[in-house]
């Protein structure tokens, strides 16, 4: 092997964010995560393809996120084999990413958790669904087995069994609680409840139609999963987006932002026995997304994006509108900020509530809000910036407390720095289209979309097939990093205290299930 | 204390009058039927989320904020399915739901309804039927009515479970401060 085991074949990838690929071999495939790894890399996300109609082997393909650019390591499985190195020992976050792909393609790890993911008995489990000679609507019964968590024994330790359906209007999960009386030892989670097969649904998708179901990944993330899936596609077909059309999609991104936290501070206030919180900051979000109802045709922006550009132009009268309600946030946001600052109730809830430490977060990978709370400065908008962030630099929201306190705090700090953010982009709005036509798109070409969502950087890697259609699609939510991280979060607190702790992360479950 | 009670005084009042239905809609005027001659307009509801992206959620969670106050009108929701009297589902149906959403439905007491809320839930929007999505809410449980939308607007959720409990027009003065700023 070569001193630098990414140098050969080292390719440029179509993306709103400086991208590279390379094709390595399996002993390649270790080392140059290692060497990225060495060079400050988190690994973003794992996905394969079933590629044996084409070239007759299986892929695998690992994204990586640095602090200036993605590299893609391509693996192509020798010889029709379905193995692969894990890289579960130098990532966290593979372990599940590599069961997902067990489940959906066959691929396994040669090391880690072995146990389903995605698969709770819904399908058999010689079936592998993303695999081409799997029919796009093919189903199967139920064969259901009992899932093995890990036990916790000793004295006194019994088990509380949460979900999939909560007690709230929550999407479903499931979450096993070991107790000593109130003191949770242990909580581990079994996601996988929304799995709906969508890469199984984007598979043939005309390009053109794509962005739809993008936008239905994750409903609190559609301008992010949107932008997304546009960017990837706009890369790949040399797409030059018009500057307003990408002010647009920033704008509507940074409300998306601002209308989560503002729901998130409502809640975390409830939650800690503040119900004034709730009903101040979700009257806020009401109003947001009424506007965005007027000026945009849509509450929460669903379809707002489109390749090529947006639906909607933004006309002087909404601009107006616009900044008017930006003031009026600041000023309102910011009171409300003093009084949670200053209420003792609800900062004895907050505070060391769900700790993660800066040296666990960097530890096991932990990305954006979350990881924004705990110290690790990442931010895709500032790192990597796409237009209109290149010329618009978000402020850097950094906490290092890593509790409930720190991820509220984060929450505040942002929702003002989009706000700042929102009103630049409305008082220098540019000139020209919002919507520019995008050509057919070459075939067996890969691109990716990167996008700071509110939650974190959120992935679309895209490869296109003949006739203008989706050859694969592969999206990723940031929560897969974040979520393995609440189990660590809850060792030692109390079990009333999970709702909080689960809410100031507030991490995906459809956006995670796929 | 003082500046929570600022802002409340500031805040006013933003509760807005209750939708009135100028839709007809036959399944939901039966439903409302059956409704109305047993719970008035005491009806309780349980959610469940079969699948959705969480968009209808979001629309969910609108339902109680001071704008439309859900609960002001007689209607909440409940933690456990066998406090309620109306099955709220969200989604397309995972395959990895279909079972948990069947034990809910079976945990409530008769009389009980269904109300698929949302495209996906009523015809499967965006998602169609694969190895994960069984797809319609009624291939899976009986369901009573529809709330199209993807996702419905709050007003949509409202009008429909407003016409299921008869909500008559109601006399609410509309002079509620809403300035802010």
């Amino acid at each position: 092997m070569t001193d630098d085991p990414l140098k050969p074949e080292d390719l440029h990838v179509p993306a709103n964010v400086t991208a590279r690929r390379v094709v390595v071999d399996a002993a390649q495939w270790l080392a140059g995560a290692q060497r990225l790894r060495d060079q400050g890399a988190g690994l973003l996300t794992l996905w394969g393809t079933d590629d044996r109609d084409r070239d007759g082997v299986f892929r695998v393909f690992a994204a990586l996120l640095l602090p200036d650019r993605v590299v893609v390591l391509e693996h192509a499985l020798a010889g029709g084999s379905t193995a692969y190195p894990a890289l579960g020992h130098l990532f966290p976050v593979a372990d599940r990413l590599q069961r997902a792909m067990y489940d959906l393609l066959g691929l396994r790890a040669d090391a880690g958790d072995c146990r389903p993911w995605l698969r709770h008995g819904g399908w058999p489990e010689n079936i592998f669904p993303l695999r081409r000679d799997v029919g796009a609507t093919q189903s199967y019964a139920i064969h259901a087995k009992p899932y093995p968590f890990v036990p916790v024994s000793g004295d006194g330790v019994h088990e509380i069994a949460v979900g999939p359906v909560h007690a709230g209007t929550i999407e479903p999960g499931h979450f096993r609680f070991s107790v000593v009386g109130e003191k949770v030892l242990r909580l581990e989670e079994r996601l996988g409840y929304a799995h709906k097969g969508m890469a199984k649904r984007f598979d043939r998708m005309p390009l053109q139609e794509g962005h739809r179901l993008a936008a239905r990944i994750c409903g609190d993330s559609t301008v992010a999963f949107s932008w997304a899936y546009c960017a990837a596609l706009e890369s790949i077909t040399e797409t030059e987006l018009p500057r307003r059309a990408a002010a647009l999609r920033a704008l509507a991104l940074e409300r998306e932002r601002i209308a989560n936290h503002l729901g998130d501070l409502g809640s975390l206030g409830n939650d800690a026995g503040l119900a004034f919180g709730l009903v101040q900051f979700s009257s806020l979000k009401e109003q947001l997304v009424r506007l965005n109802q007027d000026a945009f045709g849509q509450r929460y922006l669903f379809d707002y994006l489109l390749p090529g550009g947006v639906v909607i132009d933004l006309g002087a009268r909404m601009i107006h509108s616009m900044l008017d309600e930006v003031a009026m946030l600041e000023q309102a946001v910011s009171s409300l900020r003093a009084i949670y600052d200053d209420h003792a109730g609800v900062q004895d809830r907050f505070r060391d509530a769900g700790l993660l430490s800066p040296e666990l977060a960097r530890a096991h990978g932990a990305i954006g809000l979350v990881g924004r709370a705990s110290g690790i400065a990442r931010d895709a908008r500032i790192d990597l910036p796409w237009p209109p962030y290149d010329v618009l630099p978000p402020g850097r929201v950094l906490h290092s407390g890593g509790d409930v306190a720190a991820r509220v705090q984060v929450r505040f700090d942002e929702i003002m720095d989009s706000l700042r953010l929102c009103r630049s982009l409305l008082q220098t709005l540019p000139e020209g289209p919002s919507l520019v036509p995008v050509p057919v798109a070459p075939s067996g070409r890969l691109g990716l979309g990167l996008i700071e969502g509110w939650r974190g950087p959120v992935l679309i890697a895209l490869e296109t097939a003949p006739d203008n259609r989706v050859g694969h699609c592969h999206a990723h939510d940031p929560s897969w990093q974040n979520w393995p991280l609440i189990e660590y979060a809850m060792i030692g607190n109390i079990v009333p205290d999970f709702p909080l702790i689960n809410k100031s992360f507030n991490l995906a479950y459809s956006g995670h299930d796929g | 204390m003082f500046t929570i009670l600022a802002r409340i005084r500031r805040t006013g009042i933003l509760s807005e009058p209750l939708p009135t239905s100028t839709v007809r809609d036959a399944p939901l005027e039966k439903l409302q039927r059956d409704l109305q001659s047993v719970f008035g307009r005491a009806l309780r509801i349980r959610h469940v989320d079969a699948g959705s992206c969480n968009g209808c959620e979001l629309e969910i969670h609108a339902l109680s904020n001071p704008y439309y106050n859900l609960e002001g009108s007689g209607i909440a929701f409940v933690a456990s399915p066998r406090h309620a009297d109306v099955l709220l589902v969200t989604g397309p149906v995972s395959v990895n739901m279909e079972e948990a959403l069947r034990r809910t439905y079976e945990a409530m007491p008769d009389p009980k309804w269904v109300l698929a809320v949302g495209d996906c839930s009523v015809c499967t929007g965006v998602f169609g039927v694969n190895y994960a999505t069984r797809g319609r809410v009624a291939d899976v449980i009986p369901v009573d009515a529809v709330v199209n939308g993807c996702p419905p607007t709050p007003l949509a959720l409202l009008r429909g479970l407003l016409q299921i409990t008869g909500h008559a027009r109601p006399k609410v003065s509309s002079s509620a401060v809403q300035s802010d700023s």
